[in-house]
């Protein structure tokens, strides 16, 4: 399909637009892989373009039972940071911050990553203390996050309503300036284009019900509604389903399944041109390109598979954005969405090996899957290839949840996320 | 926006409740006995079905008791609520979702 380039546009445009071919194959498996990735969200499908890329293994595919980026990556709020608590955490989501600053050109795709800073709003005394005391922290740990006083965020957010008189007063609060929103569909099919260059095969539709092991228990292959597909080793790389294909495989995992909700505006101008959080009400809010204010809170804190949101966690949402930012609160509501998330119990992440051997996962993200998604492929990719796990992933193994050593980020950073 | 039928105050908005979790989770005895797995799998694991889930609910708003729920995790729809030392109802009819 040859490379993109605005050289390329221009030859293109001269010749009618007829050069342009699928960004990637549409492939009927073979009968044996090398590795088999299930599910092809953005974790799925970094993972196998840097098993090809920086391990040279190419005989890779991805499963998806829908289409690729129709999950979870499909419906994120695209914000990728790396303000964490913990120095585990902190090394594993600036590996992807640093992996997303590099990307488009990686890939030789815009993921149009915009880094145009997070502002976290603090709303009382005690949401000061607790903004200073996670501030201190990830210095500590090496991150440049900065505290910022009231007149400063008033500056950078005016939809913000800082008054004295305000529903939730700012008193302050912090921001990571390296932080931003990239577009999720281009983090999706630019991986799915550049791993298809080096020889993965991408099956859509193709759903994964169950795996086969040999005598000693060892995966051997993965069982598929288009027939069983051998393999040396298998990756579950499901998010919210991670439960289920866990069981398939025959072992359970320490993970709930929430619903997350996410929700569109109609676009209006051009009014926030950074990611504002608020503390006290866990609500956020960007500006997408297009213009629609794109926004998210809470959990639906009972387990479900339904990817729609529950009416109560929406009214609590849009009622704090309409409250934290009055200006938006006439703006209609252009689309409304859930996702399901695999939420742990330290909200960190698992990386590495399954209780099955030859069976590899990547799952526990929680709500905060789509920042991480170089990082987790880059991850798995290592530990698929080599047999070890990276050093950056080593503390995320599913044996924390025996020997205790949680990397408790679910009370780190006092927020939902 | 679910209408729980609570055992002791009857049906009522889901925004009175909230869930606990899992439910009928036996603690493993004797405590001096139990490996770091079975402790870990005892706190951590769940069984998260994609279908018909058996879990605690507590009527905040209310009663401010617990009871069990059993509802499908695919449509929401529930099945049963039952009091907390009450057995599992039998929904292997309603079946897997």
């Amino acid at each position: 399909m040859g490379r993109y380039s605005a050289l390329r546009v221009l030859t293109e445009g001269l010749k009618g637009q007829t050069g342009w071919g699928p960004a990637w194959r549409s492939v009927r498996p073979k009968p044996r892989y090398d590795v088999i990735i299930v599910g092809g969200g953005g974790h799925g499908l970094a993972t196998a373009y840097y098993l090809a890329k920086k391990h040279g293994v190419t005989n890779v595919a991805v499963l998806e039972a829908g289409w690729i980026g129709g999950g979870n990556t499909g419906r994120n709020t695209t914000i990728v940071r790396s303000n964490y608590y913990y120095p585990q955490s902190i090394a594993l989501y600036d590996l992807s911050v640093k992996l997303y600053e590099k990307l488009s050109v990686d890939l030789n795709y815009n993921v149009m990553f915009s880094q145009r800073g997070m502002i976290i709003s603090a709303h009382s005394r005690h949401d000061m203390e607790n903004a200073e005391r996670l501030v201190r922290g990830m210095q500590i740990n090496g991150l440049d996050v900065r505290m910022m006083d009231r007149a400063e965020i008033a500056a950078r957010v005016p939809a913000l309503d800082c008054s004295p008189n305000a529903r939730f007063p700012v008193w302050g609060g912090f921001c990571q300036d390296r932080a931003g929103p990239a577009r999720h569909d281009a983090v999706v099919w630019g991986y799915a284009r550049a791993a298809d260059s080096l020889g993965v095969d991408i099956v859509q539709n193709c759903r994964v019900t169950g795996f086969r092991k040999n005598e000693t228990g060892r995966i051997i292959g993965v069982e598929t509604s288009l027939g069983d597909i051998a393999c040396d080793k298998a990756a579950i790389v499901v998010a919210g389903h991670s439960s289920e294909l866990g069981r398939a495989a025959g072992f359970e995992l320490p993970i709930t399944s929430y619903a997350l909700q996410a929700f569109v505006t109609e676009p209006i101008k051009p009014t926030l041109d950074v990611v504002s959080w608020s503390l006290a009400t866990g609500v956020y809010i960007s500006q997408s390109d297009k213009g629609g204010l794109v926004f998210g809170g809470a959990l639906d804190l009972y387990p479900s598979y339904a990817q729609r949101g529950n009416l109560p966690i929406g009214n609590q949402v849009i009622g704090a954005i309409a409250d934290l930012y009055p200006s938006f609160g006439r703006v209609r509501l252009l689309r409304h969405w859930a996702g399901i998330v695999d939420v742990v119990h330290d909200s960190s992440p698992i990386i590495g090996e399954s209780p099955v051997p030859g069976l590899y996962m990547n799952c526990g993200w929680g709500t905060g899957g789509f920042k991480a998604i170089p990082a987790g492929g880059l991850l798995l990719a290592h530990h698929l290839a080599t047999g070890q796990p990276h050093p950056i992933a080593e503390p995320f193994q599913l044996n924390r949840f025996h020997t205790g050593a949680l990397i408790d980020e679910a009370a780190g950073a006092g927020i939902a996320h | 926006m679910l209408l729980i039928d609570c055992p002791w105050c009857g049906p009522r908005d889901e925004i009175e409740f909230h869930c606990g979790g899992q439910s009928h989770i036996t603690r493993p005895e004797p405590f001096d006995q139990v490996s770091d797995e079975e402790w870990g799998r005892y706190l951590f694991y769940r069984i998260n079905p994609k279908g018909v889930h058996y879990e605690r609910w507590a009527h905040d708003a209310g009663c401010r008791r617990w009871f069990n729920v059993a509802r499908n995790t695919r449509t929401h729809a529930i099945l049963a609520t039952y009091k907390m030392n009450e057995p599992k109802p039998d929904l292997s009819a309603e079946g897997r979702a």
